[in-house]
């Protein structure tokens, strides 16, 4: 199996780098580098990170595998100086793609996770009046809620983006949820200035979503800079790639040749091709996934 | 010798390219057209994915209803019903020279909340107004609440240009209108644009319907704002997050919120004004890291020397630090069902520095959204105001023409964001610089005060339910030592929460603070020779054993044992009586939240004697004691 793993050599140039910013006696002192957009969405999601710690008893990050999630663990990495100091979290559908669980396996060692897998329900255990991929996406919202109930965690991280869908556009960074993990779109509280609703009722849970504010470019190009390892389906092969990894039998890859991540950032930049045209269960009804989200989907 | 470069500033944007990003809030009053110019602006800079207009088209068919290009942003089943704009959306797309992220905020008055959610995170706002209606109450108060949010960049769209057959006449009227508004403020329109957005003129084009209109379209405004830029300028701000200890390190963290910061700086805390060096700046993967890191930075750093600091601190440079105060002026917005009225309790967030407060003046409590200034008395829902609030412990904070990112606060009520906005002054309680604490002593001895006074210092402590005699034995004790020459004095729990306590409420950490003030108080009078004489229910055998170990060898407990059901039927205060009805919240008495004492000096039961015999006890318990002396050879033997 073949992952990719340019990690080692792109730490390696920065630190070069940034071994040379040290200041020297008598000259006057340079000014602080400019941030660029990477460099400012970054300090973003960590101040997000360290609020969450900060003001939540139990947290966990959902690990989906894929890139946004990994991401992520890589952005509470540099939030907490090397170490993810809360379990990630992946309620598993087990029906992922082998190259998923290859990667969950290494890197969740390699990177020191206290990984805690969670199975999901069958099938017959969800609501039988949505449509047949968003009833099959929904066994991970009652494999969530198993999760919450055995684990009593206060507060969910979760790698969800503005720009995937529209009903995720409208989110909170620190969103609270209902009892039953549900979202109530109608009554969502004042969150401005970076001061977060950080008190979820008794029993109730919040999610946190630190890279709300990223682009599907954001994360590649972040990806790339960062020499974050991903899984190989990412990258074109035999003129298709997939664009988003969910379950085998409801996500197809899309047309593509990008076969490396300069490629994807070209390919994005001239695409008006949705990032999610590859998940069936986005396009059986107008409002499905919207049932799913306030029903507490990611 | 080695020139130090950059590092971050290199690298291309994600789209590679080197366009800055805006992030523009679209505001105005409801139906004025927000979503409308939003679905155009994307048609027209060639945004929208393949397939979504027709989709939307087709859609729009099959309910039987005519498209609208606000269809684009209503994605949501609920908005399509009702036709407004429930939540903010935010939708990217690209101009010339800008990648724009366009926040869509909705205009109904009952969405406030969700507008300044919205608009919080812009660098620049559209308003727009309607041709035929003109400036309405969301106009007024959504430009109000721009000058709070500290949104300075506006660019106002006059829309629906069609309905009024293209007025210039109209056009200048409106101008007129909003631009007045808005230098009221203190903002300066960027651009006022005639549109139509639903046939296009005016928002990328100059079409010739409006020939007579000279300035940029909407695209070109658009072009002309600037992204906020990060407080490089200002002095460093560190607000602390969070201490970490994963490993052998003790990591500071936090996000420098202006200034700039580096290893080897000399660094003053606040509010303690405690001084120390910056150590290192560390990082992940590689650390620790050289150079200064700027405002907008998250980081971690250690410092040179062990000392107690915690979140919502301040960090700043010596010479630089911010102000430390209890006592703040705000000009704030309102977003709670309930008004705000004066005395109120709340929780104030200042950067990671959460803190009880007590509001103790309102002022210009005005609706934004109304033409008249009319004054009210509390801060209603969607109205702003000016507040004079105290609070519980001292914060760090500046004023926000000093610096905008730490000048500025939420109010929370019951754990949900209920306001916000901005610190026009601080009181400072104490001086800015740090100082040592040198307590002055008294000019005199404490033989000379018992010598006057025939007594020792003391601090008698009255303990028990709300109705068992406290107060009532604590005034004939004071009388009674007072009639011998004495100095008592009477410290009474509800007299201290009129004023020194009056910021406390009746939260168990409220209790514990009540307790410990008295008991400073108390000891500091009982240090100066005076008999300090405390009534207080004091529930808590903690809190009262934290004052035992404040006042020391002078502390006298007396445990007024009166039988609750006594206590009930005597009720002087009507508190009973209001408890059971259920008009009072967390009252002492009814529950058993009472603990009695264990190891006090007296217990007294007021329901089977007089008031005269019990004063005798006490006064007989602070003879035997060492306190009361009827001799001044009793007095030797007792210094």
């Amino acid at each position: 199996m073949h992952l990719l793993d340019n990690e080692s050599v792109a730490a390696g140039t920065r630190s070069a780098a940034l071994a040379q910013a040290s200041s020297v006696p008598g000259i006057p002192v340079a000014q602080p580098p400019s941030m660029d957009h990477l460099d400012e969405l970054e300090a973003q999601s960590i101040y997000i990170l360290r609020e969450a710690f900060a003001r939540l008893k139990k947290l966990a990050l959902l690990w989906s595998l894929g890139k946004d999630s990994n991401v992520m663990i890589w952005l509470a990495r540099k939030a907490f100086f090397g170490r993810v100091p809360f379990p990630a979290l992946h309620v598993d559908t087990g029906k992922k793609f082998p190259e998923m669980y290859a990667f969950r396996d290494r890197f969740g060692k390699e990177w020191d996770l206290d990984l805690r897998v969670e199975p999901c329900p069958p099938i017959d255990a969800v609501d039988p009046t949505l449509p047949p991929a968003a009833r099959s996406a929904a066994r991970k919202t009652e494999g969530l809620k198993w999760a919450l109930n055995k684990y009593g965690f206060d507060g969910l991280i979760a790698g969800i983006r503005r720009d995937e869908e529209a009903t995720r556009a409208k989110e909170r960074v620190f969103s609270p949820r209902g009892l039953e993990g549900e979202w109530d779109v109608r009554d969502q509280p004042p969150e401005f200035w970076d001061h977060f609703n950080a008190s979820p009722p008794q029993g109730a849970h919040l999610r946190i979503h630190p890279i709300l504010h990223w682009t599907e470019a954001d994360i590649w190009a972040y990806t790339k800079r960062e020499g974050i390892p991903i899984i190989p389906l990412y990258l074109a092969k035999d003129g298709k790639r997939y664009r988003s990894l969910g379950d085998q039998d409801i996500t197809n890859p899309v047309a593509s040749t990008a076969s490396n991540i300069d490629e994807i950032l070209a390919e994005l930049d001239a695409t008006k091709i949705p990032e999610r045209a590859g998940r069936a269960l986005d396009h059986e009804t107008e409002d499905a996934f919207e049932r799913l989200r306030v029903a507490g989907y990611l | 010798m080695n020139m130090i470069l950059p590092t971050a500033s290199i690298s291309a944007t994600p789209n590679g390219t080197t366009r800055p990003q805006v992030r523009i809030v679209i505001v105005g009053h409801v139906d004025h057209g927000k979503s409308t110019l939003v679905g155009r602006l994307l048609h027209e800079t060639g945004s929208l994915p393949d397939g979504k207009l027709e989709m939307l088209k087709a859609v729009s068919a099959r309910r039987g209803m005519p498209f609208e290009w606000s269809f684009l942003l209503d994605a949501l089943q609920t908005e399509r019903d009702q036709g407004i704009t429930i939540d903010t959306t935010q939708i990217r797309f690209r101009t010339r020279s800008r990648d724009v992220v366009l926040i869509d905020a909705p205009g109904h008055a009952e969405f406030l909340r969700n507008m300044i959610t919205g608009a919080s995170q812009a660098d620049g706002a559209v308003l727009i107004i309607d041709a035929l209606e003109g400036v309405r109450s969301q106009t007024r108060r959504h430009g109000y609440l721009l000058h709070l949010l500290g949104v300075k960049q506006v660019a106002v769209v006059v829309n629906k240009m069609d309905r009024v057959d293209f007025s210039a006449a109209r056009f200048s009227e409106i101008s007129a209108e909003i631009s007045a508004h808005l230098v009221g403020l203190g903002v300066t329109p960027t651009a006022v644009v005639p549109i139509s957005a639903r046939d296009g003129d005016g928002v990328a084009e100059h079409t010739p319907r409006i020939e007579w209109y000279k300035g940029p379209t909407v695209v070109e405004a658009l072009d002309a704002l600037e992204p906020a830029k990060p407080l490089a300028e200002l002095p460093l701000r560190l607000p602390v997050q969070a201490i970490y200890k994963f490993d052998d390190r003790r990591i500071v963290a936090g996000r420098v919120e202006s200034g700039s910061l580096k290893a080897g700086d000399e660094i003053v805390i606040m509010p303690t004004g405690k001084i120390a060096k910056i150590k290192t700046v560390e990082s992940w993967p590689v650390t620790p890291v050289g150079g200064p890191q700027g405002a907008g930075r998250s980081v971690g750093i250690t410092l040179d020397r062990e000392l107690f600091l915690e979140r919502g601190d301040i960090i700043g440079h010596s010479g630089q630090s911010p102000r430390d105060t209890r006592r703040i002026r705000a000009r704030i917005f309102w977003l709670h069902d309930k008004p705000l009225t004066k005395g109120e309790q709340i929780l104030i967030r200042l950067g990671t520095k959460e803190s009880r407060a007590t509001v103790v003046a309102i002022e210009k409590a005005i609706d934004p959204g109304a033409l008249s200034n009319e004054e009210n008395s509390a801060i209603a829902r969607n109205h702003v105001g000016e507040i004079d609030i105290s609070l519980a412990q001292p914060v760090a904070t500046d004023p926000y023409t000093d610096n905008p990112r730490t000048g500025r606060l939420v109010i929370e009520v019951n754990g949900r964001i209920a306001g916000g906005g901005l610190v026009l002054s601080v009181d400072a309680g104490r001086p800015a610089v740090p100082i040592d604490i040198v307590p002055v002593e008294s000019a005199l001895r404490p033989d000379e005060r018992s010598a006057r006074y025939h007594h020792n210092g003391a601090v008698i402590w009255l303990t028990g339910l709300p109705g068992s005699g406290k107060s009532t034995l604590a005034r004939a004790l004071e009388r009674r030592l007072f009639s011998n020459g004495g100095s008592p004095i009477l410290l009474d729990g509800d007299t201290f929460r009129a004023g020194l306590n009056s910021d406390l409420g009746f939260s168990p950490q409220d209790r514990t603070e009540n307790i410990r003030r008295l008991a400073e108080v108390a000891t500091h009078l009982a240090r100066n020779g005076h008999i300090a004489i405390v009534a207080a229910v004091s529930p808590s055998a903690a809190d009262r054993a934290a004052a035992r170990r404040i006042a020391d060898s002078a502390f006298r407990e007396v445990y007024v044992a009166t039988p609750a059901e006594v206590c009930e039927t005597r009720d002087p205060k009507g508190h009973y009586a209001k408890a059971r009805s259920g008009a009072l919240q967390g009252f002492t008495g009814i529950g058993n939240d009472y603990q009695p004492p264990a190891g006090n000096e007296l217990t007294i039961d007021t329901s089977n004697r007089s008031v005269s015999d019990a004063t005798d006890e006490i006064e007989r318990m602070l003879a035997t004691t060492g306190i009361l002396f009827d001799e001044l050879t009793d007095l030797a033997a007792n210094i």
